[in-house]
């Protein structure tokens, strides 16, 4: 069908198709830059980091000798090395592999409890009759008009008097108040056909058991897909967590990674090994379940 | 007596009515009762509280009611007044960018076989997956006078970018303005395959060159999608902080700083949840403004 489009055709002509890729090529360069260069940073010497050229060509140390390569390139070169990552876990006492820790401890927990809750309720507002439904759910829609930030000092309030103020529990529950999974499941169990429910139910299974058993299962595609985006939004974020948690110990990576900028401002190196080590699983993450993404985009869910 | 037995039974039979009817509606408010409780406990009932912390003057050790007072002083309020300047600058630059980049972007894509559009895709969404706190960090780096790259490959000389006031608010609208959008991009390459390939054909057999099918054709079936995303875009820029947080902590001289690095400073290093939250409610009035469009459009389809 592509190849009928007469765009294509006229993409033949060769100076416009070499733009278009030129264009792609340069912007895709643009986008990636900051990572390359934050990967770059992490992987030079502290000697080779703060100096006029920049290195930017790494090299193996039987290649980095001036007499081998061009004078220009010389100039530019750098051994790579993992000093920087070895001066992190030094500096900080091991505490980055407990932002790591903290970062997966929290990320998992908000996503269980949301594929758990959204789910449920996503079934209940796709199947079920009751007065108010409607209305409910358009208040929780409602509800993505509110900017996270109103809610930031009164649930900071909230937190402390439930005694946990510098708690991972605190961070993970006001997490949980947020529409978009249910939207999701309740537009993906909407699709799903009514009668294996109704077969269960004759069987003889009650609501939890048909939710637990035949709807759940049906709905995995969508269930997986809110699994990886709540995953990526509670990895990320950082104003909650910069607010609740106090001790440095049970900082998650980007509020200790944020950290590391005011204590060790001068040593670059050790602050681009921090950011290398937050940033890494996420794009790991992200190269591994790639198409589930797409959908947290096209509801707004995440961000770019 | 003999009137009395239909009331009676009336009466049972209606009670049983209602047993049947709760019967049926109860599992559908058990399945949702998990996901309310926490939008009740950490959404609607904070939304209420920082109403109400707005027309305080409440602090850590005190709260007395003071009416309008917070409001009127942030209309006197100079730091405001520039977070809000800074905000919407922020906003009427980046926004319009990001659009047009997206734009542009996933019509050069929309040719191109299946698996460099993915390729393209991954590549522009893959810093979106790291923190923005990640990627603000990497920027600072990049933006540092001497030794940073930013300086060094446009060979500017050792421009101090972010500690001149007249210069970092561009800084960090740089940082932003060249992260490529690739929600915009998977928004648009899905609104774009949906549209119907004969509209070219048909505007090819008669003489329109490719720019002008983009400019008659692609750019004026794509208005719902763009529309949807102004108001994504508009929302995330209001909400801008991370980026802020970490370059430049708002500063200096208040030149970098956004609603919610106020938000924050207020509430978090000032302590005073009175003032805050009115900056909150102001950010509410400005965010529910654009999320309002964004909320019909939830509920608008769109046929060609």
């Amino acid at each position: 069908m592509l190849t009928t489009r007469p765009e294509l055709r006229r993409m033949n002509w060769s100076l416009g198709k070499l733009v278009v890729v030129a264009i792609l090529a340069v912007t895709t360069m643009i986008s990636l830059f900051p990572l390359f260069w934050m990967l770059s940073t992490a992987f030079t010497p502290a000697s080779s980091t703060i100096k006029t050229p920049p290195s930017l060509i790494p090299l193996p140390e039987s290649l980095a000798d001036p007499t081998s390569v061009p004078t220009w390139v010389a100039e530019r070169a750098y051994v790579p090395t993992i000093e920087n990552f070895q001066r992190l876990i030094r500096q900080t006492q091991g505490l980055v592999w407990r932002w790591l820790l903290n970062s997966a401890i929290i990320a998992v927990s908000i996503t269980v409890f949301h594929v758990l809750f959204d789910s449920m309720a996503g079934y209940a507002f796709a199947r079920k009759q009751f007065p108010g439904r409607n209305v409910l759910f358009w208040l929780l829609l409602s509800t993505l008009m509110i900017p996270a930030q109103v809610t930031l000092i009164p649930n900071f309030l909230l937190i402390s008097r439930m005694g946990l103020a510098d708690s991972h529990l605190g961070v993970i529950l006001p997490g949980l108040a947020d529409v978009f999974g249910i939207f999701l499941m309740r537009q993906y169990m909407q699709t799903l056909p009514k009668e294996l429910e109704e077969a269960g139910r004759l069987d003889g299974a009650g609501d939890w058991q048909v939710f637990w058993q035949i709807v759940l299962p049906l709905a995995k595609p969508a269930a997986a897909t809110l699994a990886i985006f709540m995953f990526m939004r509670s990895w990320n974020n950082f104003i909650w967590p910069l607010i609740v948690l106090r001790d440095g110990a049970k900082y998650t990576l980007p509020v200790g990674v944020a950290t590391l900028q005011g204590e060790f401002s001068t040593d670059v190196g050790l602050i681009m090994a921090g950011a290398a080590v937050a940033a890494v699983p996420m794009i790991a993450f992200f190269l591994l379940f790639q198409r589930y993404f797409l959908q947290g985009i096209r509801i707004g869910a995440l961000k770019g | 007596m003999a009137r009395a037995v239909p009331v009676s039974a009336a009466r049972t039979g209606a009670r049983a009515r209602w047993q049947v009817r709760w019967r049926k509606w109860r599992s559908g408010y058990l399945f949702v009762l998990p996901s309310m409780l926490m939008f009740l406990v950490f959404l609607f009932g904070p939304v209420l509280w920082s109403l109400l912390l707005a027309f305080q003057d409440a602090s850590l050790t005190q709260r007395e009611w003071i009416g309008l007072d917070n409001f009127v002083g942030l209309a006197d309020d100079r730091v405001f007044r520039k977070a809000l300047v800074n905000t919407l600058i922020y906003t009427a630059i980046t926004v319009p960018v990001h659009l047009l980049v997206s734009l542009i972007l996933a019509g050069m894509m929309k040719p191109l076989a299946a698996r460099w559009q993915t390729f393209f895709r991954a590549a522009y969404y893959l810093p979106a997956v790291t923190s923005v706190v990640i990627l603000a960090t990497v920027w600072r780096w990049m933006f540092n006078p001497r030794f940073g790259v930013f300086n060094q490959l446009l060979d500017l000389g050792a421009v101090p970018w972010l500690a001149r006031p007249n210069l970092a608010l561009w800084a960090v609208i740089i940082s932003a303005a060249l992260t490529i959008p690739a929600a915009g991009v998977v928004m648009y390459s899905a609104a774009m395959g949906s549209i119907p390939a004969d509209l070219y054909e048909a505007a090819g057999l008669e003489g329109a060159g490719a720019v002008r099918q983009w400019w008659d054709i692609t750019v004026p079936l794509l208005k719902p999608t763009t529309l949807y995303l102004v108001v994504m875009y508009t929302i995330w820029a209001f909400e801008v902080f991370e980026r802020v947080y970490i370059m430049t902590g708002g500063g200096p001289a208040y030149a970098t700083t956004t609603i919610v690095q106020l938000i924050y400073d207020t509430g978090f290093r000032d302590w005073q949840y009175g003032v805050a939250s009115a900056q909150a409610i102001v950010l509410f009035v400005l965010v529910g403004t654009a999320a309002a469009i964004q909320f019909r459009y939830f509920r608008s389809d769109v046929e060609y």
